[in-house]
């Protein structure tokens, strides 16, 4: 398996760069052996990644990969999705990238149910700029630009993506490596736009001021408050409080947007040819 | 072989642009409304599908730069279109194809400004902004039609331009030539010369996407095309991934501004029109070129010696051209809808030789061939 899953890294590009402690060495693990069990192939995948210090992780991955712009991965990616939809498209992307400034393309990419497999690696902070609060932030968390804590409320990141339109949302964490593995690949198996928030550490600039410990600390505290979803379902919303249900949170079937472009430009140009023929 | 009369339509500005765009081998648009550029999205919503190319109306002008981009890495010849308030929201994203030299062609149907300005009335104030509207030192080209056929020209230009560079190229019309309807011969199908971005070859054990060849263009292979490479906003190397090393970075900068700098003789075209004997010269570019021409005739049936110089690139700026032509006339008149923008490079390449003069309008109307007689008469 380690050789099948190695091939898809650039392994000349690391060490990484980011923090001692940092979760998204896991997610970018869970994800490359998602590739394996997909059997993805290197020479028809894109992967887009926004900025931030997730947004890094496309370097590391062997494929045709597209850095872009703070936000606009998705819009970038749809780009690509519908100029070669034979292409598998994964885009990477931090909670503030996709959820902030990214926060429309976001919404956007759900409605159209664009075949695109969406990575949202969720610490929680805009992690790259040094711990200041995100759209993902939990209420009254600490960060440097809420230094009392936030006061607004965050995002329930499966929630948006649902009502947006996602056909595929799950929800994983670094602590549960093999079912984020397994959520990944199940995302990309789905046609249409699918989003899997992966809850990872940033015990630098959100554990330390949150005082959430060290890396090991926020694995134990993801392993405490993240519940499976059958079980979750059958939990009171008391019971529920502070915590969070990871797995498969939303799975339907509706049409793929660039399978109805292609599908239009084929009867536009029957109608056309015919219509001269006439 | 039809004749000219058959082949002769009345057409609009900005449909001229989608036919030049069609006819460049345009396969990929991505817009959000504005008015006054919003038909060319119209239109390409219908042409596009029966070339087999796509259209996609994005949620804003980020995303709508950003999808271009991301079409033109996967192979397609790509195109967005827009106005003042979009213009401003798509710099970010040009600036990204400037830095990863993505080809693509950016058309800025000017209206005025600033904000949401008077929308359906013209103006040139975007003049600086298509220079330097995104962050950094970076070329770009820019490029002014003054008619409708050359809205078609101009766009087939563009596309050329950009994929032998590498690099967005704007389209910066104005609304009064975008909306106006004058009568085009558009030439026969494969009549203008189209060129296609070169690719690397194939085979090499390494690829370094952007390693420069001799002209300082990199060969960037389509996605998913034989090679595996990186993509980034970021400073980054020759082999595509990021570097902070400082004679890299300092190399990498001065190529893309060279690239385009080196062969401005390739880039730049002007029209001259009655300059040879000028004494006074009126440099005007777009709409307001077509009221300077008539203030041209206007002033040599009254015995002056009044010429037109016309920037049809106006970035890079002609600096030559008109260096030269200060070197004959005592006055160049500039007259622009804005407050002075070319006039300022005018006045750099001519280094005092001759005396400029502004004639500035930003009330939304056209600048008028009296308008400008007036200034010459002042003189
Ligand atoms: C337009 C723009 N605004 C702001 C920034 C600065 N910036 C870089 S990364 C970042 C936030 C990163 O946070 P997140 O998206 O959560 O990713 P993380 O670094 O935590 O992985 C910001 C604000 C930028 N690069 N571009």
């Amino acid at each position: 398996m380690q050789n099948k899953v190695n091939k898809y890294l650039r392994s000349e590009m690391l060490p990484h760069i980011w923090c001692p402690g940092c979760g998204n060495g896991i997610v970018l693990g869970a994800l490359t052996r998602a590739f394996g069990l997909l059997d993805c192939d290197q020479d028809n995948t894109v992967v887009v990644s926004g900025i931030g210090c997730s947004s890094r992780a496309s370097g590391y991955l062997d494929f045709s990969t597209l850095h872009t712009t703070h936000g606009r991965a998705l819009a970038f990616a749809t780009g690509i999705k519908l100029a070669r939809p034979e292409l598998k498209v994964f885009v990477i992307m931090g909670d503030g990238d996709s959820t902030g400034i990214g926060g429309n393309h976001f919404i956007h990419a759900a409605r159209r149910n664009i075949d695109l497999t969406a990575i949202i690696f969720n610490n929680s902070i805009y992690g790259m700029t040094g711990g200041q609060s995100s759209p993902l932030s939990p209420l009254n968390s600490k960060a440097t630009t809420a230094p009392q804590g936030t006061l607004e409320r965050p995002f329930d990141l499966p929630e948006l993506a649902r009502a947006a339109g996602a056909t595929y949302v799950a929800r994983g964490t670094t602590y549960h490596a093999n079912m984020l593995t397994q959520l990944i690949k199940n995302g990309a198996d789905h046609k249409g736009f699918s989003v899997v928030e992966a809850i990872t550490a940033c015990p630098i600039s959100y554990g330390r001021r949150n005082k959430m410990g060290n890396g090991y600390d926020m694995l134990l505290w993801q392993k405490e408050h993240g519940i499976p979803v059958e079980r979750a379902r059958k939990l009171e919303p008391s019971e529920m409080e502070g915590k969070f249900a990871i797995g498969e949170l939303h799975k339907s079937d509706a049409p793929e947007f660039t399978d109805i472009y292609e599908r239009f430009i084929d009867e536009k140009q029957i109608n056309h040819r015919e219509a001269k023929k006439a | 072989m039809k004749d000219v009369a058959q082949l002769a339509r009345l057409m609009q500005g900005n449909e001229a642009i989608v036919e030049g765009a069609l006819a460049a081998g345009l396969r990929f648009f991505a817009g959000y409304p504005i008015t006054p550029s919003t038909e060319i999205s119209e239109l390409l919503a219908e042409r596009l599908p029966l070339y087999g190319g796509k259209f996609i109306q994005m949620e804003d002008e980020m995303a709508s730069m950003a999808a271009i981009i991301g079409a033109s890495l996967a192979g397609l010849k790509s195109l967005t279109a827009t106005s003042g308030p979009g213009f401003s929201l798509k710099q970010e994203n040009i600036g990204f194809a400037s830095m990863a030299e993505v080809p693509c062609v950016v058309v800025n149907v000017q209206r005025h400004g600033p904000s949401t300005g008077m929308p359906t009335a013209p103006a040139q104030g975007d003049v600086m902004q298509a220079r330097w509207g995104t962050h950094g030192d970076h070329a770009i080209i820019a490029l002014c039609p003054a008619s409708v056929q050359e809205s078609y020209s101009l766009t087939v230009e563009a596309f050329n331009l950009s994929e032998k560079y590498r690099v967005p190229v704007i389209l910066l019309t104005d609304e009064v030539i975008g909306h106006m309807r004058e009568r085009v011969v558009l030439p026969q199908p494969g009549a203008m010369k189209v060129i296609d971005r070169k690719k690397p070859p194939t085979g090499l054990e390494k690829y370094y996407p952007y390693q420069p060849g001799e002209d300082g263009v990199p060969s960037v292979a389509n996605f998913c095309e034989n090679y595996r490479f990186h993509v980034t906003g970021l400073a980054h190397d020759e082999s595509g991934f990021p570097t902070t090393n400082p004679e890299v970075v300092e190399k990498l900068i001065n190529r893309l501004n060279d690239k385009i700098m080196e062969h401005v003789d390739d880039i730049v075209l002007s029209e001259s029109w009655l300059t040879k004997d000028a004494e006074i010269i009126i440099v005007a570019y777009g709409a307001v070129s077509r009221s300077a021409k008539k203030t041209v005739k206007e002033a040599r049936a009254a015995g002056l010696k009044v010429g037109l110089f016309r920037p049809i690139t106006i970035w890079p700026f002609p600096e030559k051209e008109i260096a030269a032509l200060s070197r004959q006339a005592h006055t160049i008149i500039v007259p622009e809808m804005n407050l002075g923008q070319l006039k300022l490079e005018v006045e750099r390449v001519t280094s005092g030789r001759s005396k400029v003069i502004g004639v500035n309008k930003v009330n939304g109307e056209l600048i008028t061939p009296g308008e400008i007689l007036d200034a010459i008469i002042k003189l």
